[in-house]
């Protein structure tokens, strides 16, 4: 535990502290630039780009070697990464607007074959004598175990980076994301800024590699959206938030990586932000499961509790157990289901509030239609004072 | 080439490998058609947790219970998704993507944490299969395929995979109208009473089977590839779909077989004398087949 707490307050290893900065920081540019994604519908856009990368690094590290440099030279890496993710981008592009095919199998197929190229590549440089040791493999999960000072300063200045970048392009991004016609009514180049979001994601997936890995480094940008949208509705907090949960899960996971042998960074920084991800759909207020659970069963009661008292009103037998249970909790029947002076007090102001709910549905249709007139409210709280008037006055004399 | 060395070299390689692509290539026409392409790479990114827990039940690396393992898995994943979408109302493309990115990177701690350096077990061999070493040393030549002794230690992957691939065949062609009908008017085929649900449920699973069975001998990149680069270029080649089922057959058959022999062979003829992954050389060959589609093929337009 002690061990944790060092890695979370930077304390175990310089080369540790930076992997987790980085982590962090990259971890808030991937959340929030994954909701202009998700916003989108283009999240899966993504997992094309980061299995893309694969036959870039494989070329890049050829190219340096053929010219006597050395291979394993991080920047490189990431600068040949980011070409070939380009023109798989380029690829899933050209085969949605030249064919008939669907994004989604534009998407797969180029995401499978990059990534055969790139195994391909990968088995050539594996019998060239200098490929032994050039533990490119580190890409496809990542590893930040043995990291050497210099990569892990690329780690932590890139995701420096791409925060700046992030913020600069924020306002753009968000009036193409939330109204796409009214920015093109203001004169935003809506393909320029398109162009630019993708660029973030390639910027953020080639930073991610030698973290997460590639396989995993798409769920950096679609779990923390995913999760930030059951926190808010408001569109510049969601965008925030999931940058919020992205930093948290990269801080967390790259120093719970850190603390202990056989922990990878990559797949723990994903369980990290699954595990927010899951605790935020079962409690998270408004559109979590709990409090839609809870939501549900007060519209049950209230429902039962109206069925019920129009039911003693009429002096009809009820049947329906439930019905039975949230009338005798509510103590306006006696065990044996007959009414009490009380249930008979509110029964009968229940039928009246029925018969000027009646009334006003039909003075409303569009009212009625939208569900406000559904009558599980007392009518004095729906309608104003003077609106009770006139249809009292409609109902006539009480009888 | 074609002599005793190729049928126990390559012969069985290569035909594992047509055989998988086609059965894979076989749901995938539906799944392409269906806009669902991308649960085939769930699928088979939640192939590897699916293996591992497997293994830590049972302690070895034996067939069946690693084929139960996988296609649980893609079970558990297909129930997950969908619970999310509808629980969480998430799209579902982002369903999809918190599952299987979260049920694989479980699967890669659980299998760095446990010990497994006795057994031949890692995300690699999950990823790119081992085609290139099922090989056959008890032949000596075309005639032992008439030898049922020899005929006896064949890699036990090629029946596997073989049965998988009559299985899905015969499962479409019993289905063949519904399937047909409700991939391309779900409303009508409901009307009609073909149980839509139940047989969009079908193809996931058999799907599911189709990748569980191939991913042991050819790993998870073949499986992605041939779900969707031979149905997506056949698509472009014609508008009936039983046409367009052959073609994908055709093309699947014809990457397996190019990229088997570009793999082995090929590295020979730029003069290098190591062979590279034919498992991505397949994915390769199925991908360029794909881009002369998307640049020749008549059907290539709306």
């Amino acid at each position: 535990m002690s061990a944790l707490f060092e890695a979370l307050t930077l304390q175990s290893g310089y080369n540790a502290a930076l992997v987790t900065i980085g982590a962090a920081l990259l971890g808030i540019s991937a959340g929030a630039t994954g909701t202009f994604l998700y916003l989108r519908k283009r999240a899966l856009v993504s997992d094309a780009v980061a299995h893309a990368t694969l036959p870039g690094v494989g070329i890049a590290f050829m190219i340096m070697v053929a010219f006597g440099l050395d291979g394993r030279s991080l920047i490189g890496l990431l600068v040949g990464s980011a070409i070939s993710a380009g023109l798989g981008l380029l690829a899933v592009d050209w085969i949605t607007r030249k064919t008939r095919l669907s994004e989604d199998a534009a998407i797969g197929a180029v995401l499978s074959v990059f990534f055969g190229f790139g195994i391909v590549l990968l088995t050539i440089i594996q019998t060239m004598s200098a490929g032994r040791q050039a533990g490119l493999e580190g890409f496809l999960l990542g590893s930040t175990a043995g990291m050497l000072r210099a990569d892990a300063v690329v780690i932590a200045v890139g995701g420096g980076l791409s925060l700046l970048a992030l913020i600069a392009l924020r306002r753009p991004m968000t009036l193409v994301t939330f109204d796409e016609s009214y920015a093109q009514s203001t004169g935003v180049n809506i393909r320029r800024i398109d162009l630019a979001m993708m660029g973030l994601v390639m910027a953020v997936t080639v930073i991610g590699l030698k973290l997460v890995g590639l396989i995993l480094v798409v769920a950096m940008l679609i779990i923390p959206s995913a999760t930030a949208r059951f926190w808010t509705n408001r569109t510049e907090g969601v965008v925030w938030i999931a940058g919020a949960i992205g930093g948290l899960s990269g801080w967390i996971g790259a120093a719970i990586s850190a603390s202990a042998p056989d922990l990878p960074t990559g797949p723990i920084i994903v369980l990290v932000a699954a595990g927010v991800f899951i605790l935020s759909m079962v409690f998270a207020p408004g559109r979590g499961v709990v409090s839609a659970l809870l939501r549900h069963r007060s519209f049950q009661h209230r429902v039962h509790l109206r069925q019920g008292l129009l039911a003693l009103a009429h002096g009809e037998k009820i049947y329906d157990p439930l019905t039975l249970k949230v009338l005798s909790r509510e103590r306006l029947i006696r065990p044996d289901g007959v009414a009490t002076d009380e249930g008979r007090a509110v029964a009968a102001k229940a039928l009246l509030d029925e018969r000027r709910y009646a009334i006003a549905r039909r003075a409303r249709p569009e009212e009625a239609q939208s569900g406000l007139l559904d009558g599980l409210k007392p009518i004095s709280e729906v309608l104003t004072r003077d609106e009770l008037k006139a249809i009292d006055a409609e109902l006539g004399p009480v009888t | 080439m074609m002599g005793v060395e190729f049928v126990q070299l390559s012969l069985v390689p290569m035909a594992i490998g047509v055989l998988a692509a086609i059965a894979c290539a076989l749901p995938g026409n539906f799944l392409v058609l269906r806009k669902q392409a991308l649960i085939g790479d769930a699928i088979s990114h939640v192939v590897l947790p699916g293996i591992v827990v497997a293994f830590l039940v049972t302690g070895t690396i034996s067939t069946w219970p690693m084929m139960i393992g996988a296609a649980g898995a893609a079970l558990v994943a297909v129930g997950l998704i969908e619970a999310i979408r509808r629980l969480g109302r998430i799209e579902p493309g982002a369903a999809m993507g918190v599952t299987f990115t979260a049920m694989f990177a479980a699967g890669v701690l659980v299998l760095e944490q446990s010990d497994t350096s006795a057994v031949h077990l890692d995300v690699e061999h999950a990823l790119f299969g081992n085609l290139e070493s099922l090989i056959w040393l008890s032949a000596d030549g075309w005639s032992s395929l008439a030898d049922p002794g020899a005929l006896a230690e064949i890699p036990s992957e090629l029946p596997r995979i073989g049965i998988v691939a009559v299985l899905i065949a015969s499962l479409v062609w019993v289905f063949w109208r519904p399937l047909a009908i409700s991939t391309f008017d779900e409303g009508y085929a409901a009307s009609i009473g073909v149980p839509v649900s139940l047989l969009g449920l079908g193809v996931v699973v058999a799907a599911a089977i189709a990748a569980v069975a191939a991913f042991d001998a050819v790993g998870s990149i073949i499986v992605i590839a041939m779900f969707i680069c031979p149905p997506a270029a056949a698509r472009l080649m014609t508008n009936r779909l039983g046409i367009q089922v052959a073609w994908s057959l055709g093309f699947a058959a014809i990457s397996a077989i190019l990229g088997y022999v570009l793999a082995g062979y090929g590295p020979l003829w730029f003069g290098l004398d190591n062979s590279v992954s034919a498992a991505g050389m397949i994915a390769t060959v199925s991908g360029l087949l794909l881009a002369f589609a998307c640049l020749f093929a008549p059907h290539r337009r709306a």
